[in-house]
């Protein structure tokens, strides 16, 4: 099913309920639930929150690569509409670097240290797409090159020790896309690089999602990249959804009061004030969830209904909050 | 040492790390030895009650500037005076000892920071019970002071979130009421809203106790909210210096602009970045004359040759042949 624009119109990607379950000795844990969202083909969803909020998490569920005794232990992920989180192993491994392309923080637990990179690339080749060896080769030269890797086609006899920091990313992008994924996740792909070096990774990533039509979740909790980066951001609270909508939307005039402390928080938000606003306290952890709300202890605008009651979700068809009390359009937070 | 004097005097501030392979494989390989210079010759001042931020990318030399001031590395050529005093060439244990004790250090990581098996306390009054000093009362006091709780006092670090571990760091920093507060990184392990909290609390007390900050970071956004002064490095040398308004709106040296432009903006959803091109060079084998060059838009032959000094320009300084003649893509 194929639309005028060439998009295909069930998403890439659908989170349905999705709820992640850790047993231990202090009960049942819950990083991650009840997550609900769609991403379509050519967009970037950024998924944002503080450490501990469920990103990372929600990220492995959909590769199914949770530790156990991480569990899913409802809802479901549909791939281009097609259930894959109660696949037996042997399949889910064959979807993971062919449908799903996958880039972490640290390059080198992407990369073996023992191949060349050229091995590497030509092995995950071979392994998903029906190529000769040769045709392999020359494919894995294009994707170095497509990312930015200089003179690729002798670099393809180098270790990955012999790259730096940035250009090992790269290569793992690389890695990621040369089966041509229609999924990428990306967790924290920059955070272990320096700026000018995150800004050509994140512009790579956004060229290479748009002319491949790719779909892609990325993951981070710097709300400048999510910012120029994402088409659409998604933000995370103690493993719930507090708020997801068009970039635009969520950080020029966000409505959760959550995402409004995270956003003015940053100091680049209040350049040239004597004081930064802050959000008291820190992130509940698993194990001492509040009732109600998850943000309630911490909400300027707490009520009676938010300590017992989960907030409803609000909003329309692109755009929902998990909040009792929204921000209006052009009220004052706090 | 008299009131206009600067707290602290850094002049021709250099550091050579040899980072050769082990004797013998150098004489079986037959390797020359490597030299790696972090710090080169950099000079600057912070006067009392300011906060002068250290901004660059990894490996620019920011934590070995900070580790000489505090004393922690000895500088291969240059001085660091504080109060006055040349901390390296002073003879009177007294007289080094009485300024040291002036002088504390917050690091990036509030979790390596903190002895696991100590209570709060012990560790907040260490550096006091180091010095015989009286420590009654003195953890509580603090702790109230960082906007913890007295009662914290007795637990052991694990009890605490990173941001209130930071907090902890603070407090011990404040215990032997030091007058210079090198922080290295103080929030970069930390979520940006428990940074603001952390930040702030810095401002206060800075306030409340006269303090004079030497502020590193990486984070640009970070670096313009505390400083009054901002220094910028690259492969070890100071290219630019100015107050943050200047600095942000009209930077005068291409890599400080480079720097500006690359760093992602919250008011700018959508903005096409033109990412810079290169990578930092190998800084065992720096490039000749401005280490900058090879990635730099304005470079012409002299900037090949010569590395230029750091002069005077405008209300700063800037070290570049071509200072001034860079523009802001981004502005
Ligand atoms: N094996 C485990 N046992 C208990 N809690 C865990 C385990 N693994 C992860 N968690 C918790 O799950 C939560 C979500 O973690 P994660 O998805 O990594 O967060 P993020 O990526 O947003 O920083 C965190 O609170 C973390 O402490
Ligand atoms: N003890 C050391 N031995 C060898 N090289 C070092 C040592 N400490 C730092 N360096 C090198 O000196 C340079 C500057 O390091 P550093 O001051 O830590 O930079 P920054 O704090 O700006 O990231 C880097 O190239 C680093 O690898
Ligand atoms: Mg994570
Ligand atoms: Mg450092």
């Amino acid at each position: 099913m194929t639309d005028a624009t060439g998009r295909t119109a069930t998403p890439v990607l659908s989170l349905r309920d999705l709820t992640v379950e850790i047993p231990t000795r202090h009960g049942v844990l819950r990083p991650v639930d009840a997550v609900s969202w769609d991403v379509e083909a050519g967009e970037i969803l950024g998924v944002v929150g503080e450490s501990g909020a469920g990103k990372s998490m929600t990220g492995n569920a959909v590769i199914g690569l949770l530790d156990p005794p991480a569990r899913i232990a409802g809802g479901e992920v549909l791939l281009e509409g097609e259930r894959i989180d109660n696949l037996p192993l042997q399949k889910m491994r064959r979807i993971r670097g062919k449908r799903i392309g996958m880039v972490f923080q640290d390059p080198l637990t992407s990369l073996n240290p023992l191949l060349t990179v050229g091995e590497q690339l030509t092995e995950t080749i071979t392994r998903h797409l029906d190529v000769s060896d040769d045709a392999a080769r020359t494919r894995a030269v294009r994707g170095l090159d497509e990312v930015g890797i200089p003179a690729a086609k002798d670099r393809l006899g180098a270790y990955p020790h012999e790259f730096s920091g940035g250009m090992r990313q790269r290569v793992v992008i690389a890695l990621a896309l040369c089966a041509e994924p229609t999924l990428l996740i990306a967790d924290e792909p920059t955070t272990a690089l320096d700026v000018s070096v995150q800004a050509q990774i994140t512009a790579l990533l956004k060229r290479l999602c748009r002319e491949r039509g790719m779909a892609a979740m990325l993951v981070t909790h710097d709300m400048g990249v999510i910012a120029e980066t994402a088409d659409r951001v998604a933000v995370m609270y103690a493993g719930r959804l507090a708020e997801i909508g068009p970039v635009a939307e969520i950080v020029g005039s966000p409505r959760h009061p959550y995402t409004d402390g995270l956003m003015a928080s940053t100091p680049a938000a209040s350049a040239g004030q004597a004081r930064l606003r802050q959000i008291p306290g820190a992130m509940p952890r698993l194990t001492r969830m509040p009732d109600g709300c998850a943000f309630h202890p911490r909400c300027p605008r707490v009520q009676d209904k938010c300590r017992h009651d989960p907030g409803p979700v609000v909003g329309k068809a692109d755009y929902r909050a998990a909040c009792w009390f929204p921000i209006e359009a052009g009220e004052d937070a706090a | 040492m008299s009131p206009s004097d600067p707290l602290v005097a850094i002049r021709n501030l250099t550091r050579v790390f040899d980072v050769s392979k082990p004797w013998l494989n150098r004489v079986i390989e037959r390797l020359p030895k490597r030299r790696l210079t972090a710090v080169s010759d950099v000079s600057f001042d912070i006067p009392e009650r300011t906060t002068y931020a250290l901004v660059g990318e990894s490996g620019s030399g920011k934590s070995t500037i900070g580790k000489m001031i505090v004393g922690l590395l000895r500088p291969s050529k240059g001085n660091v005076e504080i109060e006055g005093v040349d901390l390296f060439a002073e003879r009177d244990p007294s007289v080094i000892e009485g300024i040291r004790s002036d002088i504390q250090m917050i690091f990036q990581d509030p979790f390596a920071s903190l002895n696991p098996r100590w209570r709060v306390r012990d560790i907040i009054t260490e550096p006091v019970v180091a010095r015989g000093g009286d420590t009654k009362g003195l953890a509580e006091r603090l702790l109230e002071q960082v906007g913890l709780a007295a009662e914290d006092a007795g637990k052991y670090p694990h009890q605490f979130s990173g941001g209130q571990r930071q907090r902890i760091c603070v407090a011990r920093a404040l215990a032997s009421e030091p007058r210079l507060i090198v922080c290295d990184e103080p929030t970069s392990a930390l979520d940006v809203s428990v940074q603001a909290q952390v930040l702030n609390l810095m401002s206060d007390l800075k306030d409340e106790h006269g303090l004079t900050y030497l502020f590193i970071s990486h984070d640009l956004t970070v670096v313009r909210h505390m400083a009054d002064t901002i220094g910028v490095l690259y492969l070890g040398c100071l290219v630019e210096e100015a107050a943050p308004e200047v600095l942000f709106t009209k930077p005068a040296h291409p890599y400080t602009a480079m720097l500006i432009d690359a760093a992602p903006r919250l008011d700018a959803f959508g903005r096409e970045v033109v990412p810079p091109e290169g990578e930092i060079p190998d800084p065992i084998d720096p490039p000749p004359g401005c280490a900058f060059h090879p990635r730099c838009p304005l470079a012409t032959d002299i900037c090949r040759r010569e590395r230029p000094p750091l002069a005077p320009f405008g209300a700063g300084r800037v070290a570049c042949h071509h200072a001034g003649e860079i523009e802001l893509k981004a502005a």
